[in-house]
């Protein structure tokens, strides 16, 4: 009963579901070539890579009772920064110089969500138009950098971020690992996160309580930047190319469904990682599975979009109670607000 | 003098014939766990300025909702005009003719004077607007309120003030029978809310029955004919304004008899003197904020209790906020253990052991979702910063020994704390600061809304807080628990502190309620 009434269930029995349904639907689920693992699932894994650093740099944000819209433009710019260092490099293959224009293209990341987060904490702007600043421009200065080109590399090692394989595991999988360990780590092993979903839960009580709470708004909107801007470059090193057009393009949707999903509430608050973890694993397995059982590419958005009313409705107490209600005694109510 | 006057006589204000225009009878409205209303009773006559008193929570923004029909009544009944009515959405009363005026002015600065007062009811011809007969008959309408405007001008080009005045116009414009006035004078300055009352008392004198809602005492008694003061959901009465002197006045809006039966009891429980020779720890001179707080000096000793009285508005909060940071000044010197500081954030404050725990526990106090547990360590943990994170075990020590302690219900740690009562809150906060182990401990209003049982424990924790050397800035507005706690006693008045008295045998409720009511004593 009472994992029944986890928020996280149904999501993860959808997700096992689908996985089950691509085993039987894929020729090769899960195999071991060349001493790696290849197959569908380690493919979803390894795709779902991008989604997972923005969706968990989204949790942050989200947590905080703000949104950042701008992730998919920050992912271009990432991208767009390391494909031309990388294009100007004499020896695109040296492992050094590439690992520094990460770098570069990382603390670029990272300078826009500090911008991102100055013009939500600092000058208060509400954080869908501040976000959607950079959204909009954030592509153009992109395109600015590619000069309207798509610029492409031949860098193995800058490749080998989105389908290198290491100990047998993609390498673009273990990076959303290690993001998710550090996020972890970060919020959980620190007073963080305790922290963060108290701005969440009420700004003013918390400013009152001694919290630095722009300080922390500040901060989470810098991270969820860097995390874009690594998603950024594992798409790009995807394609071997920086093309600012598509990158990252309507990202900022699934993530904010992932989040959602994982049960961290728009407004703020509490948050779950192992929430978002699972919501954008589900997305991209959704998105995989579509493809495999040969849903027309018509109807594949509409599809889609039955699945994901489907997990909404799962997770709506009034939709639940409604539906299961009648077979267990109805739980008592949430106390009520009381108008002063 | 000072008696209820008989509801069923007819006790019309001289000069008016009829009955009243607006009759509530037994008004009952029930929130989830609280009686907001309780069989009050209510009559506005025809061509009088009613005021509506009492302190926060009375019950008095229930009562005009319910007038304007935002909330619907649990009981009782309403009739206008002599007919039964049941509002059930503000367009109704409206259509009815009650108009409600609003603190925040609800009109389009960048529309003209006239738009202002005919948006939505603009005169038209073939689906035209008539432009000019618009502006002729708002120029008549104001003119008939003795405003001079050019009515083509943007509402934005006048002040706060006026563009309270344009919207009293539209409001009578479009019903002229019952005038809300909801603390409209609470952001006008002296000459401002002269102008207002020269037309409300016009409006008075041409037949409309005016409801005003001021936390200032001089202005009730300046422009109303009658009141009728509520407390805890209860009518307390109805009087007539020039038959009430304010120190009566005051002692219905907070309940004096109740506080004399529980004075005789605890008198003599409490030592009234501070140990001689405790060190100043706070001392603020000519300390003020514009708009909120008047310059003030205030020393504090450790040790000591200091309550501050007065009435709600009177800038009893706005103080208290100062002096944690919570609100920055912008004058005046404050000094802690004798050095200059200037206290820009609550963090600040904190540094310097001041502890703040706020009148508005739902919004400004409790993280509803956040559990007991974490409610507590927030400010010890906001002080030590997110890298240094209280050990689980220190922090369940902590929490254990606090529950105990304060005698939080349930004792369970884990529990959202948005499902705890009222008075469980207040404790988790206090709580909250007392692990931080302050040196000044500022509380706004910690007993309000909460039990009985609840309340005596936090005032006992005061006192013991006290004998055991921290300092408490204790803000309240019942006037028996200020005396009872308080060494000393800071008197508020319209945003002033207007006199300090030692709480010695001579001070009283009374003697306290006179200052709120008549300012400084000479």
């Amino acid at each position: 009963m009472t994992i029944l009434k986890n928020r996280l269930f149904w999501p993860a029995v959808i997700l096992l579901a689908l996985l089950v349904v691509n085993m039987f639907t894929s020729n090769q689920f899960i195999t071991v070539r060349d001493g790696h693992l290849f197959g569908t699932l380690p493919d979803i894994l390894r795709g779902a890579a991008p989604l997972l650093l923005v969706a968990l740099g989204m949790t942050l944000v989200i947590a905080t009772g703000g949104i950042d819209l701008s992730v998919g433009s920050v992912m271009a710019i990432s991208g767009a920064v390391a494909c031309l260092l990388i294009s100007h490099l004499g020896d695109q293959s040296a492992i050094g110089s590439v690992l520094l224009i990460v770098a570069v293209a990382i603390g670029a990341s990272l300078l826009l969500g500090l911008w991102n987060g100055t013009l939500v904490a600092g000058v208060g702007i509400q954080p869908i138009i501040a976000t959607l600043i950079l959204m909009v421009a954030g592509r153009g200065v992109a395109q600015l950098i590619t000069d309207g080109q798509i610029i492409n590399v031949q860098s193995s090692p800058y490749a080998a971020m989105a389908t290198g394989h290491f100990l047998a595991l993609p390498i673009a999988f273990l990076i959303a690992v290690a993001a998710i360990v550090l996020v972890t780590l970060l919020t959980r092993r620190t007073a963080l996160g305790m922290l963060l979903e108290s701005v969440g839960g009420s700004p003013t009580a918390s400013r009152l309580a001694g919290i630095r709470a722009k300080r922390i708004t500040v901060m989470v909107y810098v991270v969820c930047g860097g995390f874009a801007g690594l998603a950024g470059l594992i798409y790009s090193a995807n394609i071997k190319s920086a093309d600012s057009i598509s990158a990252g393009n309507l990202i900022e949707l699934d993530a904010i469904l992932a989040v959602v999903i994982g049960g961290t509430a728009l407004v703020g608050g509490r948050f779950s990682i192992a929430g978002t973890v699972i919501g954008a694993v589900l997305i991209q397995t959704l998105g995989v599975t579509v493809v495999a059982v040969g849903v027309p590419s018509k109807a594949t958005l509409l599809f889609k979009a039955v699945i994901v009313v489907a997990l909404c409705l799962s997770q709506s107490a009034t939709f639940r109670q409604k539906v299961f209600g009648r077979f267990r005694p109805s739980r008592p109510a949430v106390a009520a607000e009381v108008p002063a | 003098m000072g008696e209820p006057l008989s509801l069923s006589g007819t006790s019309a204000p001289a000069g008016v014939g009829g009955g009243p225009v607006l009759e509530m009878t037994g008004i009952r409205k029930v929130f989830p766990g609280v009686v907001a209303l309780d069989g009050v009773d209510f009559r506005l006559f025809p061509g009088e300025i009613h005021a509506l008193m009492g302190e926060n929570g009375a019950g008095k923004s229930t009562l005009i909702k319910v007038l304007t029909g935002v909330y619907d009544i649990d009981g009782g009944e309403i009739t206008l005009g002599g007919s039964p009515v049941r509002f059930t959405g503000p367009l109704q009363s409206q259509k009815a003719g009650v108009s409600t005026v609003y603190q925040e002015v609800n009109l389009c600065t960048n529309l003209s004077v006239a738009e202002n007062i005919f948006i939505g009811r603009e005169p038209r011809k073939f689906g035209r607007i008539q432009w000019g007969l618009m502006r002729k008959r708002a120029a008549e309408l104001l003119t008939r309120l003795d405003l001079d405007l050019d009515v083509s001008a943007t509402l934005d080009t006048y002040s706060l003030a006026i563009q309270q005045m344009v919207a009293i116009a539209r409001a009578v414009d479009v019903s002229a029978r019952v005038l809300i006035l909801d603390e409209p004078t609470s952001s006008l300055d002296a000459s401002e809310a002269e102008q207002l009352f020269k037309i409300m008392r016009r409006l008075r004198d041409e037949g409309v029955a005016i409801l005003f809602v001021s936390h200032f005492l001089d202005q009730i008694y300046e422009v109303s004919d009658r009141l009728t003061v509520l407390r805890n959901g209860k009518l307390i009465g109805e009087y007539k304004t020039a038959e009430l002197p304010q120190v009566q006045l005051v002692e219905k809006m907070i309940g004096k008899e109740l506080a004399v039966l529980d004075d005789l009891e605890d008198k003599a429980q409490r030592t009234r003197t501070k140990s001689a020779g405790a060190q100043p720890i706070l001392s603020a001179t000519g300390l003020g904020r514009t708009g909120a707080i008047a310059p003030f000096d205030l020393t504090i000793h450790e040790g000591e209790v200091v309550g501050l009285a007065g009435l709600l508005g009177s800038g009893r909060t706005e103080l208290a906020r100062l002096l944690f940071g919570a609100d920055r000044a912008d004058s005046g010197e404050l000094k802690i253990d004798g050095k200059d500081v200037s206290l820009r954030s609550p963090q600040s404050a904190m540094k310097h052991g001041i502890a703040f725990s706020s009148e508005n526990r739902r919004t400004e106090g409790i993280i509803g979702e956040l559990t007991v547990r974490e409610n507590i360590i927030l400010a010890l943990q906001a002080a030590r910063g997110w890298t240094r994170p209280i050990p689980r075990r220190k922090q369940d020590e902590l929490v254990d020994k606090y529950i105990k302690a304060l005698q939080i219900r349930p004792a369970d740690p884990e529990r959202e704390v948005r499902n705890l009562s009222g008075g469980n809150q207040q404790k988790v906060l206090l709580a909250r600061w007392l692990i931080t182990e302050p040196r000044l401990l500022i509380i706004d209003e910690p007993t309000r809304g909460i039990d009985v049982g609840a309340k005596a424990e936090i005032q006992k924790l005061v006192a013991e807080l006290s004998d055991g050397g921290v300092a408490v800035l204790f803000v309240s507005a019942e006037l028996e628990e200020v005396l009872r706690l308080s060494h000393k006693i800071e008197v508020l008045r319209d945003r002033r502190l207007v006199e300090e008295l030692e709480n010695t045998e001579g001070v009283d409720a009374d003697r306290i309620m006179q200052t709120i009511a008549s300012g400084a004593v000479q």
